[in-house]
């Protein structure tokens, strides 16, 4: 065997499991109940192609024969528990294994390898269970759904690759010991649910969007991934207005990837970015997300008036063109459905931008005293940016030295100084960056 | 990354003008081709094209354009259609290639789509607009 044609098939087995493992853990996991165990056979799947595809070959269907191997030793798995019971004489345990095993045995002759999607949903919901941390909902999302090592989801999140493995193994057997059903939730549930899934996704993409440069690829890798995953889901929940809002947000987020940094990798703010320089295949796909959010009705979630603001920005073909009033509308009705001092300091720039310094001013200062926004470097900032356009350079200066003293920013920080100084009397206007 | 799935029908650079898919049991197979990508979440785009007989050549010889109407006697393979689609590596876009219901008579070409990051600095000083020129917008253009 050639060190090429290994590589090969290192590759053809990587291939596959990216683009198989999830469907071929939520099968398993339909048949064994218990995603952990589902897990671990698919596992032991990929291990078997590994001694057997350097001799035979890679298989015509190597998706089909990995869900094949993997299936079988589910059954196999449903025998022995069968077995044990038998031996136990729990008969009402046997019973349902009987049931079980009908199923599964079903499950294995008629079922069509295609026709996944009530699985993967299960499986998506169950990883995003509200009996984990968010950080293990996040790891198992990864694992699971991403079909991610241990590895490449400790190097995305610059964590010990032993605290992910922990991460995960915790998740699995919390999964069992809670005995959470490996169902779709009822609808009275649904919606909280959901909730968790989609902020698992959020997250997920804000780490790989936070990473601006340098650093490991798997970082902004964890964008695509959650991208990938929130299109799968828009698939698979294609009624829920939020998925596909939070779809539209992260398309038009990621259609600006390539404006956020300079030359040299310092960040440039979306008012100054080269929008010629944003891909407008994604704000296109954006739009259409945020298109089917609307389209089925109802008030707009969380999710989808973000994307809104997003795509007013992606609709102006300068910034100068931004249409602010609308975004300090969605805004408002962002800061109503999910209050927060953040959506009401966004709230105060969208305003200043429509309708002058003034208006954004008065909000920006009932701001003041929330014990949230108290080391917040953005509100003196924007404090201060208000305080120039409204001639009052004095407190302006002592703001921006305020949030200068605030961020932990470098560039950030020489920024702010440097508008600072600005401020003084005489000196000259500052420079936009 | 983005690859383009070229289809490349092998007889379609003789096929008469109007010539549509007719075959529904191929059309069906390929539909639940294309919703397979698309339930992948991989999927960003794909058409179908009209035979070469109804399309025409532009060459430039001598600087000037000349104009051809199809069909291209010389033409030995054409496109018939093509996908757009967003995955991790190209080895998970001949995958997703392999996977195509094809007929015996044809040919996919898997090719990977440039970026601008792919030009050199001076190229990209130059194209820096050519990703707002990649798509239609839908904005109002600037007055």
């Amino acid at each position: 065997m050639s060190g090429n044609s290994e590589r090969a098939i290192q590759r053809a087995i990587d291939t596959v499991w990216r683009m198989e493992s999830a469907k071929i853990i939520a099968k398993v996991a339909r048949m064994v109940r218990d995603v952990g165990l589902a897990e671990e056979l698919a596992q032991d799947a990929l291990v078997t192609a590994l001694e057997r595809w350097p001799q035979s070959g890679v298989p015509d269907k190597p998706g089909a024969w990995l869900m094949a191997v993997a299936k079988n030793s589910a059954l196999d798995q449903l025998r022995r528990g069968k077995l044990l019971a038998r031996k136990h004489e729990e008969l009402g345990h046997e019973l349902a294994l009987e049931q079980e095993m009908a199923l599964a045995d079903a499950d294995l002759v008629a079922s069509d390898d295609d026709d996944y999607g009530d699985d993967l949903l299960r499986l998506i919901f169950t990883a995003c269970h509200p009996v984990l941390s968010t950080e293990a909902r996040i790891a198992l999302t990864l694992r699971l759904l991403g079909g991610l090592t241990t590895d490449e989801i400790a190097r995305a999140f610059l964590v010990p690759e032993p605290t992910v493995a922990q991460r995960i193994v915790r998740a699995k057997r919390t999964l069992t010991e809670a005995r959470v059903p490996f169902e779709v939730p009822d609808a009275d549930q649904r919606e909280a649910r959901l909730a968790s899934v989609l902020e698992v996704l959020y997250l997920v993409f804000n780490e790989g969007y936070s990473a601006t440069s340098g650093g490991d690829w798997m970082r902004p890798a964890l964008c695509e991934e959650a991208l990938r995953l929130g299109r799968i889901l828009a698939e698979l929940a294609p009624r829920e207005p939020e998925v596909h809002g939070l779809v539209a947000l992260m398309e038009i987020q990621t259609s600006r990837a390539k404006a956020r940094t300079g030359p040299s990798g310092e960040p440039i703010l979306l008012l100054e970015q080269n929008r010629a320089r944003w891909d407008h295949l994604l704000i296109r796909r954006g739009l259409t997300a945020l298109e089917r959010a609307q389209a089925l009705g109802g008030a707009l979630g969380p999710y989808a008036l973000q994307a809104a603001i997003a795509a007013c920005h992606a609709r102006a073909p300068s910034a100068a063109e931004t249409d602010w009033p609308r975004i300090a509308a969605l805004y408002d009705a962002l800061a109503q459905l999910a209050p927060s001092p953040v959506v009401e300091l966004n709230r105060a720039v969208a305003l200043a931008m429509a309708f002058g310094p003034a208006a954004g001013l008065e909000l920006a200062d009932a701001l003041l005293s929330e014990p949230l926004m108290k080391n917040y470097h953005l509100l003196p900032s924007v404090r201060a940016d208000f305080l120039v356009k409204l001639g009052r350079l004095d407190e302006a200066r002592a703001e921006f030295e305020r949030a200068a003293s605030l961020t932990r920013n470098l560039r950030e920080r020489e920024l702010l100084l440097a508008r600072a100084a600005a401020c003084e009397p005489g000196s000259a206007p500052p420079q936009l960056p | 990354m983005r690859f383009m799935m070229l289809m490349i029908p092998k007889g379609y650079e003789t096929a008469s003008p109007g010539t549509v898919p007719d075959d529904t049991q191929a059309v069906a197979a390929m539909m639940a081709y294309n919703k397979s990508l698309q339930k992948a979440g991989v999927l960003i785009g794909c058409d179908g094209l009209h035979p070469p007989s109804m399309g025409a050549r532009v060459s430039f010889p001598g600087g000037k354009p000349k104009v051809v109407d199809g069909p291209f006697a010389e033409a030995k393979e054409v496109l018939g259609g093509y996908w757009m689609i967003d995955v991790a590596s190209r080895a998970e876009a001949i995958a997703w290639a392999s996977r195509c219901p094809a007929g015996e008579n044809e040919v996919i070409e898997v090719r990977q789509v440039q970026e601008l990051a792919d030009y050199p600095a001076d190229v990209q000083a130059v194209a820096a607009d050519f990703p707002a020129m990649q798509s239609h917008l839908g904005g109002k253009k600037p007055a």
